[in-house]
Formats: C-alpha cells, structure tokens, sequence
C-alpha cells in the first residue's frame, strides 16, 4: 500500500517562492497574532501572499482575521482556498464547524497531508504557516514533506519559554533547517535576556514587540490590528524577511 | 471535483513506481478507496483517464472498496461507519478531510470522540502492474 499523497505534495507547492513557519516551543507567546500580522503586512506591501492554520487543535487565526461565514473554499481539480482581507487563507475550521477536533499525532499528519495535496494554492510569494506549539507532527513533517521550509521563532522573555526555544533551535539546526529568526513577543522594558541568549544561539534577533493592551480589541479587525505595537514592530523586521 | 487532486497523486505516486521499477507500460493500477471519504467513484475514474500521462495509457484502474472500521481508544469498541448515520453536510466535510470525523462522530457505546480509524480512511495506491522496458 503506497499513500499517493506524499507524491503531490511539492507539485502544489512549487509556485510558492518562500514557506514561512511561525513557530514556539510553547503556546501562549503570540504565534497566531504575529503569523497573522507578518501575512498582512507582506500583503500590504503589494505582495501575493498565503495564511496556512496548522494549529489544528487549537485554531485562532480564523478569529483574529474575522473570517466571515461565507467564505469557504472553492471545489476546483482540489480546493482553492478564499481570499480573506487579502490573504488566501487556508484552515481546518471551515470542514469542523467550529466544533473541538480531538486530533491524535497520526490525525494530525493525515489531515496536514491530506491538505497539503488538495489545497491549490496560487503563484504566492509567501505562505506563512501558523504552527502550533512545540516540536510535534507538524513540525516534523513539514521538514519532512517541505523543501524550502524556513522558520521564525516566537518567544516570551519568560526563560521558561526560551528553554523550549533552545529545544526548537537545536532540533532545526541539526536537521539544517533555515530559521529567519526569533521574535520576543510581550517584551518587558530594558530586559535584553532573550535578545543576548539569541545571539548565543546564532540565530537572528529579529526584534522584541512591547506588551500592548489594544490587541485584544483589535482581534477580528484586521485594520485594527495593522496599527497595534505586534504591526508596529513586525513592519520592521519584514524588511529583513522582504528585502 | 476535489477528486482530480486526489486523481493526480494517485497518477504521480505510481508513475514513480514505474520509474524506479523501469517499467515500459502500466497495464493495472489497483486502488483501494475507503469509505470514510465517500469519493464519488466515476467522478475519480473519469479525473485518472483524463490526467493519465501516456505510459498509462493502456491501464485499467481498478478499485477496490475498504469499509470504515472505527476503533474506540476509550472503551475498545469496534464499529462500521456504515452503521452511523450523518447528514451530507458532514459527509462533505469529512470528504474533504477525513480526520474532521473526530468533530462529528462519537464511540456509539461510551460517546469518546478518540477513535482510531483502522481501516477505510481514504485513497491508497495498492499495486501496480505493466510491462518492464527491455
């Protein structure tokens, strides 16, 4: 028996320039915000972009988005994913009707494959992938099934978050994936921990966004959220990302 | 219509065996097609006989049909999707991505939704067969 999918996999993907996966090794620092906001921003930019939810279990970028009901992906020789505030967006929540989707490690590569084989994505200069946490099945087999995979790291200042950062790090360089760099998210005033310990890593510090309290308001609003302190800080690293 | 995507990764997956097995012409290509995905067959068959690239252009596509076996990892019960009954708005979200089954469908004995799908998921390449370069 021989899964036909795996076959596919680089034929879909082979139009887009450069596969972004924003990552952690634990939830709760920003992931889905700053994947969200580094889609638009490059979109505003003029660029063709692409948002990829692979935080099956845990899905949020449909709600920072405001992703309205009616947008759905089009049946065409495989799905063709809707555009949404610019961005062709892509996630598991428009087949679970928002209900839980108790996802072991095995469902979790089946429907990220199964996904991966069906989605036609178009000519895109970037698809950024929101992961979920850690380095479980969606991290391995994007390295295993993407090519030009390429990774950005969100961390808290908490040094429990950086430990798990360290994990992240090590597993990708030894597997000599590429990583753009880390990001501190809820950066506290004057600490410059995380920034040094990057730079112990040999990774790129790519900036420290400032707690902001107007986030949360602008969640659902994606005009809204390109004027908070994450938008404001991620113009400035998407430079290093878009040259 | 989603069944031509899955029509040409059934087509790439066994023109790569063909390669590595050098072989001139593929006469047989055996699929099984699971339940769970409810892929309209004739929709599947007619995508493979459009897409097919000229090595298969004597191949039969054969199917074969694998029933949905469910198993719960809560109570070890064993059940048939054939028994559960679901609307066809589930049927088609499930078709598009078979694991969204976990949103949907429940152990009928204990009511888990952590089931292990042991057979009848969705397409697999089974075999090939053809005739070897000479």
């Amino acid at each position: 028996m021989t899964d036909p999918r795996t076959s596919i996999i680089s034929e879909r993907l082979k139009k887009i320039r450069r596969i972004i996966a924003v990552s952690s090794g634990k939830g709760g620092v920003g992931k889905s915000l700053i994947a969200t906001t580094l889609a638009l921003e490059l979109a505003n930019k003029g660029r063709k972009v692409g948002l990829f939810d692979l935080d099956f279990t845990s899905p949020t970028t449909h709600v920072i988005l405001g992703l309205p009901d009616s947008a759905k992906p089009t049946e065409d020789k495989g799905l063709i994913p809707p555009t949404v505030s610019g961005l062709e967006y892509m996630s598991l929540v428009y087949y679970t009707s928002d209900r839980p989707a108790p996802l072991r490690g095995e469902d979790t590569s089946n429907a990220l494959i199964e996904l991966l084989a069906v989605t036609r994505w178009s000519e895109l200069e970037y698809l950024i992938i929101d992961m979920p946490p850690g380095i479980g099945d969606a991290v391995l087999d994007l390295i295993r099934l993407v090519e030009k995979i390429e990774f950005i790291i969100v961390t808290t200042p908490s040094r429990l978050a950086f430990e798990t950062v360290k994990k992240l790090a090590n597993l990708l360089k030894e597997l000599q994936v590429p990583v753009i760099g880390v990001v501190e998210n809820m950066k506290m005033k004057g600490g410059r921990d995380i920034e040094y310990n990057t730079k112990m890593l040999s990774l790129s510090y790519l900036g420290g966004i400032p707690f902001d309290p107007n986030v949360e308001t602008a969640i659902g609003k994606p005009s809204a959220l390109m004027k908070t302190a994450i938008a404001q800080q991620v113009k400035r690293f998407v430079s290093s990302i878009n040259p | 219509m989603h069944e031509w995507a899955l029509a040409e990764a059934v087509l790439k997956a066994a023109s790569e065996i063909a390669e590595k097995e050098q072989l001139a012409e593929v006469t047989e290509v055996n699929i099984s097609i699971g339940e769970l995905q409810n892929v309209e067959r004739e929709i599947f068959r007619f995508a493979l006989n459009q897409l097919k690239p000229i090595i298969f252009r004597q191949a039969r596509f054969r199917f074969t049909r694998a029933p949905a076996v469910l198993k719960c990892r809560n109570c070890g019960n064993n059940w048939q999707l054939k028994n559960q009954k679901l609307d066809e708005a589930t049927k088609e979200a499930i078709h598009f991505v078979p694991e969204v089954a976990h949103s949907y469908i429940k152990c009928p004995k204990c009511g888990s939704p952590d089931f292990e799908i042991t057979q009848g998921r969705g397409i697999c390449l089974r075999n090939i067969k053809g005739t070897r370069k000479t």
